[in-house]
């Protein structure tokens, strides 16, 4: 049972631009790339159900050469609203780091 | 190829951001180097939309004076070119003035005397409804058709330029150039675009060198020099113990950006699909295969707003009842606050307004409910927030709050507590919300539609001053 936090040396999220959030999910090798980046429980719906997003309008794209994968989504609110909390969304991933992938 | 491009140019990137802190030492290093131009962005929408709104820059004059007083420096005993994109943080004209007058002051100490071009960008409301009227204002995703309404309730619109406003104003001689609003990329493709480079790479070098020495491995150091030649470009960091790697160049490419391949810019995307990154010394890395795609002419419109006005108040929390149920307590609390103002303040005056808890320490970040399980914490932070149509309605909320926010029990029958707040007056103003408002392109056959020069040549002012003081 591998969860994100066990097979990524490294996961960020970070706004881009007002409008849109992006996870960049590095594993800590090519195997676990392979093996995890197109994992269902990375879908759209995880990001739907955690952070209230669009999940037609999520974007999925592996970059091999880097072991990573990238995760983008529209924030349900644009950044800097009356309850704004994260205005970077640079604390947004750390809810990711105990989804199990199988 | 344009024939004055041959053996590539280097353009000096001394910092991500102008204010940041340009080092004297790696502006040194680079020009000894050879540099034709010396460019950097000045701001973005990171920080939100109040500096848009407001006209406001985030950083502090005396941070932009000490940085642009280093390079203006350069710019005059090198005879090449400042490039400075989305001035004063958001581009807009107060932004773009008030940098304007940093330079100007500058130019006065240094006893200089620049031929400066401003690219103002700011935007007319009535021209735009009348674009978006043509059908020429489309949305980007998540956003839908742009309204009336939408733009009226922007205090400033900017339209994010590309290389061209800048290529014609290096072509028209320009000393120093000032942009408003700019994609980040474009601040620094635009020479190299100018002396006749490839595009792909030029716009390649441009993402890469955007934030100065995020894309080296080290990132105490602040700029990079950036190489663009004719089958692609090298960049390297400014600081001789730093370097950059083919990782920490191509990962860059992944930085605040959805699509870590394709960028769009005006007129046109960056694609980096097929891109090879390569160590070509210890501290440099080139870079082949990028490529540009033409595409329509279209400038990305940002524009920002001021709404309703908050007032805070903080207290730290340590007491065991609250803290063995952060959750009921946070509830119980709110639901009180929001009673007592409707109780406390007339509804007329009141209108609508909005309360919100963070318990920092707990759940604060998210808003959202801890794993079952959680230990409490040694203690929290719980902010309060009130929301309303004005300052004084706000700072009213907060005042018929404050007895119960320092107050209020987590167990009925024991004695009242202090929670522990840390100053007096307890409240603070804290101003508007500001909001950006758009997340739409503009279609124009010329960026001239949107983007107005304006010159000042500080040459001929002084031969001015001079001529009158022989004339008179």
């Amino acid at each position: 049972m591998a969860k994100v936090r066990d097979v990524c040396r490294h996961v960020r999220s970070k706004n881009a631009g007002p409008y849109w959030v992006t996870f960049d999910f590095f594993f800590d090798g090519p195997e676990n790339f392979e093996k995890y980046h197109a994992s269902p429980a990375l879908a759209p719906d995880l990001f739907a159900r955690l952070y209230g997003t669009d999940p037609a309008l999520v974007k999925h794209i592996p970059v091999a050469d880097l072991d990573m994968v990238k995760i983008s989504y529209p924030r349900a609110t644009p950044q800097g609203g009356v309850e704004e909390r994260d205005m970077h969304s640079g604390q947004q991933y750390v809810r990711v780091l105990d989804v199990e992938l199988d | 190829m344009d024939s004055r491009f041959a053996d590539g140019v280097k353009v000096l990137v001394p910092t991500g951001s102008l204010g940041a802190g340009v080092r004297e030492d790696e502006v040194a290093y680079g020009m000894a180097r050879g540099v034709d131009a010396i460019a950097s962005d000045a701001g973005s929408t990171d920080s939100g939309a109040a500096y848009l709104a407001t006209g406001k820059s985030k950083n502090n004059r005396g941070a932009v004076k000490r940085d642009l007083r280093i390079l203006m420096q350069a710019q005059a005993e090198h005879g090449v070119p400042i490039i400075i994109g989305t001035a004063g943080q958001a581009g807009g004209d107060l932004n773009l003035d008030w940098t304007r007058d940093i330079v100007l002051e500058l130019a006065g100490e240094l006893g200089i005397a620049p031929k400066i071009a401003l690219l103002r960008c700011e935007q007319d409301k009535a021209v735009l409804k009348r674009l978006n009227g043509d059908g020429r204002v489309k949305p980007l995703p998540p956003l839908g058709p742009l309204d009336d309404a939408t733009i009226d309730a922007c205090d400033h619109i900017v339209a994010a330029m590309g290389v061209e406003p800048y290529v014609a104003a290096l072509e028209a001689g320009a000393d120093i150039i000032l942009g408003g609003r700019s994609t980040d990329t474009a601040v620094l493709a635009a020479y190299p675009i100018w002396k006749g480079a490839p595009w792909g790479p030029a716009w390649h070098a441009g993402k890469t060198g955007e934030c100065g020495a995020q894309c080296t491995e080290e990132r105490e150091s602040s700029g990079v020099l950036l190489t663009v030649k004719a089958d692609g470009f090298e960049v390297e960091p400014l600081s001789e113990t730093n370097f950059c790697t083919p990782h920490s160049v191509s990962a860059h490419m992944l930085y605040e950006n959805t699509d870590p391949f394709r960028l769009i810019e005006p007129g046109g995307v960056l694609d980096v699909t097929r891109a090879h990154y390569e160590q070509c010394d210890r501290r440099t890395v080139r870079v082949t295969g990028s490529e540009w795609e033409k595409r329509p002419y279209t400038m990305k419109l940002e524009g920002a707003g001021g709404g309703k006005y908050q007032t805070l108040m903080l207290v730290g929390i340590q007491d065991p009842d609250v803290l063995n149920d952060i959750e009921g307590f946070h509830d119980r609390m709110l639901k009180v606050l929001n009673q007592r103002t409707r109780s406390a303040i007339p509804a007329e005056e009141l209108g609508e307004f909005h309360i919100s808890l963070r318990m920092y320490g707990w759940n604060g970040v998210t808003g959202q409910p801890v794993p079952a399980g959680t230990a409490p914490p040694p203690e929290i932070c719980m902010m309060f927030v009130a929301t309303a149509d004005t300052q004084e309605i706000a700072n009213s909320i907060a005042h018929a709050c404050n007895p119960y926010f320092f107050h209020y029990p987590a167990v009925m029958d024991k004695e009242l507590p202090s929670y522990g707040f840390a100053f007096t007056p307890a409240d603070v103003p804290r101003g508007r919300v500001y909001e950006f408002k758009l997340n739409h392109v503009v279609e124009v056959d010329d960026w001239r539609e949107l983007i107005r020069t304006e010159w000042i040549d500080l040459s001929e002012t002084e031969q001015g001053t001079m001529q009158e003081a022989v004339n008179g």
